[in-house]
């Protein structure tokens, strides 16, 4: 077997690597802004790599520990690999590279005078995302937190204009989530002293009875929930992601928010257990409910929207929805389970859906759905894409959609809950309201002179990630429902063990 | 009660493998139309034969079984079952495939229709749609293929592109996709009960023995599984179909009546018979719930249809009329009513589909829509209108179509199952198929074109419309003659595999 260099460092040079190329970005764009897009391109890459390295040790041989320095926990910084984080890691970093590869002619179209700082930022986000998803410590998963949100702050705003407004309400919104969060840091280190996940972990239960650690977990929930556009405290989230550069949208959409309910999965399993949400913070039957309500309200305001990405902002109001449901449901056989088959689902349906609206906005300057007429003749292989992703989030058999449905129904049949049932099967139809309604326009609907639209179709590096998503939304499909025969469900069935402290295999 | 023996073989997935291979061949020679065409055609013919290849297997009283891997779900497989109801179902559709794409050529290239290769690429999906539904092992894999046959005849139905046919379309979806809705909800229900969902003869061991704490949920779940397969049509879920017949007509000839709306019928049979089983239905009394159901459908579509001008509109309402025939003769629960059942699903195709290809052909020729306009047509286009007069006999149950004999069964089932009043329900309606069948007849053979024009010049569709609707008319023919006659030349296999999937899901007395 070939030796890799520095494998037993991956962990910490998944960030440090990033945050260094951050800063070559920006000395090189000084030099020429043209090299600016390659080595973002190469840094991720290389990332992606170590990511999926990563992935394979943490299936294969377990958590990775990382002591950080070689300063021992609890008084040092832990780097915990399991294989959830591996997952997500994997996930995130998959799409920035694809947004990576969108970007150039996107960025190079819509703000043509702020390559330099564009990739320099870009870059620090992919650090944040990579160091929240990294970190065994809740004090350093703050700092990367705050990296993260800061760079998309700034982002978003590059697009001047409303973005500037979108991107203040995102910074005000945000930062008073942080706070919260910053909070529960606080609470429980007051209490015990410590900030290690795993330390928190043995020391908390004892605690468990005390109101302080009660607050902290509350000021938890919130705190997250506001990052990842949880309804009702998802407001600052659709100008946020109408307004942004198309590419900003994509990874702030696709890959951020699932760095933040990654965070939240973690904070309420890992730090806390199943057994402190059933019995002193029984908060799981609330979630349940926020969630299941933003699934519809979420898809309900969609439905309004004439403006295409704002509807996809609110699909996601929708979706998260749909994730967090999952998690309420945790005590079901399929309901995590549910959770993380559509973290993935959602990162690849969504990301594609964007960058299909990215690439719309690009070659036609549209952005309201009346005017799609004959589009799928203008621009065939966008739409094409924009299609299969769009049936997913119908949930129409094989694509992903169909797969996350599957789960959170039987899991809400398993917890007798019908409500959810009839939510979740009334969304799927909310779904094609809204989605078939573009896809209508795109190719159906009559338009007069349809045979003299001549094929204009954006940039291949726009609509090869586009595609590659899209095609993605219905192999993978097919993978999860393939089950164990696949790496993806044993992969999921091992995060959802190590989340649960079951150690056995729950599911087949 | 007894299944076969079960025989491993792949091919079912050849079979399925056909039409999803043209479709993405059809796609690639779009600029090359005879090409394309040519496609559907081999890949119509090629799954034919593969299909009629597992007949002699069926015929040794085995089952086909194709499982390409267990689903993520325990006791879920995904794969297909090849049984002699699913054949049946499978033949019908795959032969008469072949049939309309000869037919489509004529009727698209005739009319100039646009976006031709849209229309082939989504009618290959659709039948690969139709057959998966017709070989599914078990409800998921089912469920996957129906909605696959809903979304691809979406496009086919609003072909045209109006508003009209897009509010159609829009309508379809809202049926069809709503019940598809239920549809998953009562499939998730049944493993969630059971733990399987496999098609089993004389149904589902696990879903017979619940105790009876689960009686109201059971019955529950069947109106669920009944929401599900609105393809049937049975009112007053019906009105999709009407409207869809804004499609062009090889589609509501093959899809709206023969493969959506069978495959309809086929998962009420699949339901009534493999899930829940005969006994579990007569004991929860949901048999005769069904029956009325299908009864008042019968009465009512056939009344609607007769106030319908538009020829196609009316061979709707024929179509939901006919649909209940086949879900009365499942909810009898007697063997010869499911016999009576499983005939019609084949018998009912080859006539509805002349019956609409004629109409496509008079549609072609004449540019006539309604039925009222049809004086004279007759002497104009004697083949297609004897063709549609012997189908449309058949329809009546009136030799000498094989119309006949699945209503014979069905009023043997009735018999069988003692209940007489259903029996009278299907003699008036079909009395009621003679009210609005004879019109037609009588208008375009014996009513005088306005302007009084003596010489009418004999003008046909072009062969490749006429030989196609010639040939399901006189295999209407042939399927009664033989069944009378004796004459043995479908009949001793065609039968066979009837009985043998009556002899599944119930024993024979």
């Amino acid at each position: 077997m070939v030796r890799l260099f520095f494998a037993e460092h991956y962990p910490v040079l998944v960030i440090v690597v990033s945050l260094f190329s951050a800063f070559t970005i920006l000395i090189a764009g000084w030099v020429n802004k043209k090299n600016c897009f390659p080595i973002s391109l190469a840094t991720i890459f290389v990332q992606l790599m170590m990511a999926l390295f990563l992935l394979h040790r943490v299936i294969t041989s377990g958590t990775i520990h990382y002591w950080l320095g070689g300063w021992a926990p609890p008084w040092g910084i832990e780097y915990v690999i399991d294989a959830f984080n591996a997952y997500v890691l994997v996930i995130v970093l998959f799409i920035c590279l694809l947004t990576a590869i969108y970007s150039k002619r996107s960025i190079e179209k819509e703000q043509p005078r702020k390559i330099v700082p564009f990739y320099v930022i870009f870059q620090l986000l992919v650090t944040g995302l990579c160091g929240i998803t990294v970190t065994g410590d809740i004090f350093n998963l703050y700092v990367f937190l705050e990296i993260a949100s800061l760079a998309a702050y700034a982002l978003i705003a590059v697009a001047g204009g409303r973005a500037l407004k979108a991107s203040y309400n995102y910074v005000i919104m945000g930062s008073i989530g942080a706070c919260f969060y910053l909070l529960g840091v606080g609470f429980l280190y007051a209490v015990t002293g410590s900030l290690n996940m795993a330390d928190l972990s043995y020391l908390l239960p004892p605690l468990y009875g005390n109101k302080v650690v009660q607050a902290a977990f509350v000021f938890f929930v919130v705190g997250m929930s506001i990052k990842m556009a949880l309804f009702p405290l998802h407001i600052w989230q659709p100008d946020a992601y109408t307004y942004a550069p198309s590419a900003v949208t994509v990874i702030i959409a696709a890959a951020m928010s699932k760095v933040s309910i990654y965070a939240f999965i973690r904070v309420l399993f890992s730090v806390f257990t199943t057994k402190f949400i059933q019995i002193y913070v029984p908060i799981d039957a609330a979630i349940s409910w926020i969630a299941a309500i933003a699934i519809i309200v979420g898809s309900l305001i969609a439905i309004m929207q004439t403006n295409l990405k704002r509807m996809l902002a609110y699909s996601s109001v929708s979706q998260v929805g749909y994730i967090v449901l999952g998690v309420g449901l945790y005590s079901t056989q399929w309901g995590l389970h549910g959770a993380l088959i559509h973290i993935l689902n959602h990162a690849m349906t969504k990301g594609c859906l964007f960058l299909a609206a990215g690439a719309i906005i690009y070659r036609s300057g549209l952005w309201n759905i009346r005017d799609f007429e004959g589009l799928g003749k203008k621009m065939p292989y966008t739409c094409a894409a924009f299609t299969l992703a769009a049936l997913s989030m119908i949930g129409v058999p094989p694509s992903v959609g169909f797969i996350t449905k599957l789960c959170l129904l039987l899991a809400s049949l398993e917890a007798v809950e019908y409500g959810f049932v009839a939510v979740i099967l009334a969304s799927t139809l909310l779904n094609l309201v809204y989605f078939w309604r573009v896809i209508d326009r795109m190719y159906f609907v009559h338009n007069e002179g349809e045979n003299e639209i001549k094929k204009d179709e954006a940039p291949v590096s726009m609509v090869f990630p586009a595609l590659i998503l899209g095609s993605l939304c219905i192999i993978a499909g097919i993978l999860w429902l393939a089950g164990a025969k696949t790496p993806l469900l044993p992969m999921v069935n091992q995060a959802v063990n190590a989340l649960l402290g079951t150690g056995v295999v729950a599911a087949p | 009660m007894t299944e076969g023996a079960i025989v491993s073989s792949f091919i079912p997935l050849f079979a399925i493998l056909c039409p999803a291979t043209a479709s993405i061949l059809i796609l690639l020679s779009r600029k090359r139309p005879n090409v394309r065409e040519s496609w559907t055609i081999i890949a119509g013919i090629l799954q034919f034969s593969l299909i009629a290849s597992m007949i002699p297997t069926i015929l040794n009283e085995e089952v086909i079984k194709c499982i390409f891997f267990q689903t993520m779900f325990k006791g879920i497989a995904f794969g297909f079952k090849v049984d002699a109801f699913g054949l049946i179902f499978a033949l019908t559709a795959s032969f008469l495939w072949i049939l309309v794409s000869f037919y489509s050529i004529g009727y698209m290239r005739s009319l100039r229709e646009h976006a031709q290769t849209r229309y082939y690429f989504c009618f290959a999906i659709a039948i690969f749609g139709a057959i998966g539904v017709a070989m599914s092992a078990n409800l998921l894999t089912m469920f996957i293929f129906f909605e696959i046959l809903t979304v691809s005849t979406y496009p086919l139905v609003i072909h045209e592109q109006s508003k009209e046919a897009i509010s159609a379309g829009h309508k379809y979806f809202a049926y069809l996709l709503t019940a598809g809705v239920f549809l998953l909800f009562a499939i998730m229900m049944t493993y969630y009960l059971t733990g399987t969902t496999d098609f089993t003869g004389g149904g589902i061991k696990a879903l017979s023995e619940l105790s009876s704490a689960y009686k109201l949920t059971l019955v529950i779940l069947f109106f669920c599984f009944l929401l599900g397969f609105m393809k049937a049509a049975w009112m007053p879920f019906h009105s999709w179909l009407p409207t869809a017949m804004i499609a062009p007509t090889p589609v509501s000839a093959l899809l709206h009546a023969v493969a959506v709306v069978k495959a309809g019928v086929f998962g009420i049979v699949r339901i009534v018979c493999y899930i829940y089983g005969v006994d579990l239905m007569t004991s929860l009394g949901l048999g005769l719930a069904l029956a009325c159901i299908a009864g008042f459908t019968m009465i009512v579509a056939n009344l609607f249809a007769i106030a319908q001008d538009n020829l196609k509109r009316r061979l709707a309402y024929s179509t939901i009329n006919q649909l209940s025939y086949i879900i009365l003769g499942a909810a009898l629960l007697s063997p010869k009513g499911i016999e009576g059942a499983m005939i019609h699903i084949p018998f009912h195709g080859f006539m509805k589909i002349t019956l609409f290809l004629c109409a496509g052909a008079i549609m072609v020729v004449t540019g006539k829509k309604n039925i009222s306009e049809m004086a004279g047509v007759g002497k104009q286009m004697p083949v297609t209108m004897l063709a549609f007069t012997i189908t449309a006999f058949g329809m009546c149950g009136i030799p000498p179509a094989c119309g006949f004999i699945s209503k014979w069964f069905l009023c043997l089932g009735t018999l069988q199952a003692e209940e007489i009043i259903f029996l009278f329900v299907l003699l008036i309606a079909s009395l009621l198929d003679v009210v609005y069948f004879f019109p037609i007849i009588h208008i375009a053979f014996f009513k005088r074109p306005e302007g009084g024009v003596e010489e009418v010049e004999v003008k046909e569709a072009p062969l490749f419309m006429l030989i196609p609707l010639s040939l399901t008319a006189i295999f209407s023919v042939i399927f009664f003659l033989d069944f009378i006659l004796r004459l043995n030349i479908i009949s001793m296999y065609f039968y066979k595999i009837v009985e043998i999937a009556v002899g599944n899901v119930i024993p024979i007395p």
